[in-house]
């Protein structure tokens, strides 16, 4: 692995060195490291690209890291990674893409990603997205998450994707059983000309099922982002969406929030807010000696912290 | 130590007419003051303390500062020379933390046992407090203390505070007269707070009352408290 590839890998999922427990390092299409453990198994998908992940019931306080990362010019790859997450597990899922592109073609990466989880489990999956080389190709992701949430389990999903992603279409869509929750946070980004589409798309079917959806994005320079969100409450159940953006230079943000409830006992809520940084927010920071700029800097940066 | 010469503010209405907030205003503050501000509402206090911070320009007039013309310097400027500013009505923020608010106020120097130093001068148990966001999770008491805890934080030769009493309860109001004793006893600081309530002008060393934009008295608290207390039996009688 060159320092480019050690560079993405540091940005995507923390790692300076191989990671403890399972992981699965995917660069430039193919798989180059691999380690299993005793109660987490990678098999390589014979019939398309990508692995299956597969988690004894039991399993507790294990880790699974498999990012990918891209630094030739012009690749384009489209992966499934299947995650099949036994009964009572622990267990933390760190995934995530990075993308150098120093050339002039298009570089790009759609993943799907499928959970089944079983009962009683715990699952926190974090995702990040990053890009960078100075080229004039694109750097693109599409990633999709496709998640089945069994009785009684806990889905966490945390998603960033702050910088140097020229073009995102981000899909995630979720079915929760009896007593499942899930709790989504999003953190976006987007400068210069990048484009961001995310939509979410919850099914509570379960009964005392729940969804929180929380959005915090910031648009700079002429970007675009638009934020979807629907959730269906078909049962006794709780549904919140919450999207929260600041708007900066010549940006645009649209939020489109769409709640359905099907049965009596179901409890939805969404929330939408966008706006440019207070005025009163930077007044109160320059007030402590800021100027304006690292005001701005440190207002979107804890929004996005 | 500060120097209001002549100042005037208008704002304009949607029908454009002239509506004069602060008008020529004339007052010098010398060092280690301890003002209060005081008068009916709409006269003009909360104003003559934004011009002082630079939050608004005045119409015209000049202010000066330790000697140093300083009407036309923005806001970070005035902060970076010594003046500090409590809102009245404090600012929320997603995603900073006490934490960072306090840092930012005393600078990179603070440590962490600095920082819960500051919250425990305004009667907040710091290990609660530290880690929260400064957002609508806080009550608007709790808000206000934060506030003059990132003042007591910056120790800046001069502090104006906008009506601190407002929004704090009875106890916290009587934490809040010792923290301006202190920060009067024990350095050489200047302070000018906006005040209605009795109790903060009887710990002020001189008492500006301003009405309808102008200065109607200005002396020692002795020579002014009587007069304004006079016919009045409620601590707080500007309303």
């Amino acid at each position: 692995m060159d320092e480019i590839q050690k560079n993405l890998l540091e940005q995507v999922a923390g790692l300076h060195e191989m990671p403890a427990g399972a992981y699965n390092i995917r660069a430039n299409g193919r798989s180059t490291d691999r380690v299993t453990t005793a109660h987490i198994d990678i098999v390589t998908k014979e019939d398309k690209q990508g692995i299956d992940i597969v988690i004894k019931p039991g399993t507790k306080n294990e880790s699974v890291h498999i990012p990918v990362v891209l630094s030739q010019s012009g690749l384009t790859e489209m992966v499934y990674n299947d995650f099949y997450v036994g009964d009572d597990c622990d267990v933390t899922i760190v995934a995530g893409c990075g993308i150098h592109n120093s050339g002039d073609s298009d570089s790009r990466h759609d993943g799907i990603h499928t959970f089944y989880i079983g009962k009683n489990s715990h699952v926190k999956y974090v995702e990040k997205h990053y890009g960078s080389g100075d080229g004039r190709g694109s750097r693109i992701m599409n990633p999709e998450t496709v998640v089945e949430v069994g009785e009684n389990s806990f889905m966490e999903m945390e998603t960033v994707q702050i910088k140097g992603v020229d073009s995102t279409r981000r899909s995630t869509r979720a079915k929760l059983a009896d007593g499942a929750r899930l709790v989504v946070t999003e953190k976006l980004m987007t400068h210069g000309a990048q484009t961001a589409e995310t939509s979410f798309h919850v099914d509570l079917d379960g009964k005392d099922s729940s969804a929180n959806i929380i959005s915090r994005s910031v648009a700079r320079d002429d970007s675009r982002q638009l934020f979807l969100s629907k959730i269906n409450g078909n049962s006794r159940c709780k549904g919140h969406s919450e999207c929260d953006g600041i708007i900066m230079d010549r940006a645009v943000i649209s939020a489109v929030p769409e709640i359905t409830a099907a049965d009596l006992d179901a409890e939805l809520i969404h929330e939408a807010a966008i706006g440019k940084i207070a005025g009163e927010q930077l007044v109160k920071l320059m007030t402590l000696g800021l100027t304006e700029a690292e005001a701005e800097a440190q207002i979107v940066n804890g929004f996005l912290k | 130590m500060l120097e209001l010469q002549n100042l005037s503010f208008q704002v304009s209405d949607d029908t454009a007419r002239h509506k004069e907030i602060i008008k020529d205003v004339s007052l010098t503050f010398g060092d280690h003051a301890f003002i209060a501000i005081t008068g009916p509402n709409g006269g003009g206090k909360s104003t003559l303390a934004k011009l002082i911070m630079g939050i608004e320009q005045p119409t015209s007039g000049r202010i000066l500062f330790n000697g140093r013309d300083i009407t036309k310097m923005n806001i970070t400027q005035r902060a970076d020379l010594g003046i500090s500013f409590a809102f009245q009505q404090p600012v929320r923020f997603k995603g900073l933390k006490v934490k960072d608010l306090i840092t930012l106020a005393a600078g990179s120097k603070v440590k962490l046992s600095g920082a819960c130093d500051y919250l425990s001068k305004v009667g907040l148990c710091a290990r609660d407090y530290i880690g929260r966001d400064v957002d609508a999770s806080l009550s608007g008491g709790e808000l206000k203390r934060i506030e003059i805890a990132t003042i007591i934080a910056r120790n800046t030769p001069l502090s104006v505070f906008d009506e601190p009493e407002a929004g704090i309860d009875l106890w916290s109001f009587n934490n809040l007269i010792q923290v301006f004793e202190e920060m009067h006893r024990e350095s050489d600081n200047s302070l000018i707070i906006i005040s209605h309530q009795e109790r903060i002008l009887n710990i002020a060393d001189e008492i500006v009352v301003l009405s309808e934009g102008s200065v109607q008295a200005r002396g020692r608290r002795e020579d002014i408290l009587p007069d304004l207390l006079k016919g009045t039996e409620s601590c707080k009688f500007f309303q």
